[in-house]
């Protein structure tokens, strides 16, 4: 077994990938949105921590969806509230 | 098929599903360039027409959708079936706690899936089995209570340790710490005789039987081998490799057990599955588990309106139950809030805050008396003067 369980390789958890600059760009101008109308994802997900994503980023989904075979989704990377 | 003809589909605005199936259509049929085009136009036409339209409540049908079939479900909570003698719920009181992301379901229980070199091989199935199955110390020899000198005599058996893969240097070693760390009973003291496989527990107090009795009952009960929050393992053979089916759940731990495979291996509780694995792994365990729920019971709901649910549940980055404490209480409009539950906690809170209601969504419209925004509702006219 591996030191560090690496999620990504799951078969519940599809691929995370960050986004470039360009690319959220591109995406926000596309959807005509803005950061915060996107979902989120906490900046300690064990996805998130595997990537190494930061604060702020635009995380890329590609999906195994049951319905369209593959579809992409976005998540934008935020703190944790404390409770 | 010609190349062009497979570039053409690629292209196509088209869900990789529906390219893949037309792909595999058209794969050995002799066509010409015009019928071609007439396909791929109708296809792309036809796909176009089952999207749903924009301003569609897809919300209300989803509820709908599920809420409809929900109710010629079965509504006894003690309906249990069991997969390979384990009980699981099913039916509704298993979809409700789905929707209200409860910490814990109430039978929590994994499918491991094993590493190929375990998987199909009995024994190694069931060595493994033994490293995550919880086993009590009394499983492992005889435990006598000694009144006369007060202690507890615990005589390991090394046969049954040896088939277990378990040394018993480490039993002696596991047993005190674990009543003190996990069952959290510390008046006692303890010696050990490794050579001969023995155990002696003194409690503190040397008077009283009530402790020794209590001391027996720890030392009896206190888990030397597999992880404490699973109580049975059963190995079960299915389209031709053991898989491991457990009562309790604990994937963390039992990720690190050596043989288990560590892509495939799933937990029925979601909160878990959020917490190891991510919020998108939390939001396909959701569709998963609603899905088998209902599907088990003979109802077949769209998988469209269960994925809707499971993306609201998912929105925030953690797992949100539908429910006054989770979506329904997150919304944006206070007469929409109130008007599910707890009417005038909410009434009176919007009231201290200063809140507006936008009047945007369809319950405060509705109880204002105007139409709502959706279908007919959402058309508005500008008429232009003439002149």
């Amino acid at each position: 077994m591996s030191l560090k369980l690496n999620v990504l390789e799951h078969v519940m958890v599809p691929d995370h990938q960050i986004m470039s600059e360009d690319e959220v760009q591109q995406l926000f101008s596309l959807y005509t949105i803005s950061s915060e109308q996107l979902p989120k994802i906490y900046h300690d997900d064990p996805a998130v921590k595997v990537i190494g994503a930061k604060v702020g980023d635009v995380i890329r989904i590609v999906r195994m969806s049951h319905t369209a075979g593959r579809a992409e989704s976005y998540r934008l990377v935020i703190k944790r509230p404390k409770k | 098929m010609k190349p062009e003809f497979l570039e053409a589909i690629e292209n196509a605005d088209l869900p990789v599903k529906t390219k893949q199936q037309l792909q595999s259509y058209l794969e050995n049929r002799d066509i010409t360039e015009e019928k071609f085009t007439t396909i791929l136009e109708r296809v792309i036409n036809e796909y176009q027409n089952t999207r749903i339209e924009a301003c569609e409540a897809v919300g209300i049908i989803a509820a709908q959708s599920i809420g409809e079939p929900g109710t010629q479900m079965t509504m006894r909570t003690f309906h249990y079936a069991g997969v390979a003698e384990i009980n699981v719920t099913l039916g509704l009181p298993r979809l409700i706690e789905i929707m209200d992301a409860r910490k814990e379901p109430s039978t929590p229980t994994m499918t491991i899936y094993l590493q190929e070199e375990y998987a199909d091989d009995r024994d190694r199935a069931r060595e493994v089995s033994w490293q995550i199955e919880a086993a009590p110390l009394h499983e492992f020899g005889d435990i006598v209570i000694d009144m006369e000198n007060m202690q507890i005599v615990v005589q390991l058996n090394p046969q049954v340790c040896e088939k277990r893969k378990i040394a018993v240097s480490d039993i002696v070693e596991i047993a005190p710490r674990k009543i003190r760390d996990r069952r959290h009973y510390r008046d006692f003291d303890h010696e050990v005789d490794e050579k001969g496989s023995m155990m002696l527990f003194m409690p503190k107090d040397r008077e009283s039987y009530q402790n020794l009795f209590q001391l027996a009952e720890h030392v009896r009960n206190v888990i030397v081998q597999g992880i404490d929050d699973i109580e049975r393992v059963v190995v079960r053979k299915e389209s031709g490799e053991y898989i491991l089916y457990t009562e309790g759940s604990n994937l963390k731990d039992v990720f690190e057990v050596d043989g288990v495979d560590t892509t495939r291996t799933r937990t029925n509780n979601i909160s878990e599955s959020a917490q190891v694995l991510g919020i998108e792994a939390a939001r396909n365990a959701i569709i998963h588990e609603a899905l088998s729920t209902l599907n088990e019971q003979g109802i077949l709901v769209d998988v469209r309106h269960i994925m809707l649910v499971a993306d609201m549940m998912c929105m925030e980055g953690e797992v949100k139950q539908i429910g006054r404490h989770g979506i329904a209480g997150e919304k944006e409009s206070v007469l929409s809030r109130a008007a599910f539950e707890v009417t005038v906690n909410h009434l009176l809170d919007a009231a201290v805050a200063n809140e507006v209601d936008e009047l945007s969504g369809v319950t405060e419209n509705v109880i204002v008396g105007q139409p709502i925004q959706l279908g007919t509702g959402d058309v508005k006219l500008i008429a232009k003067p003439m002149n």
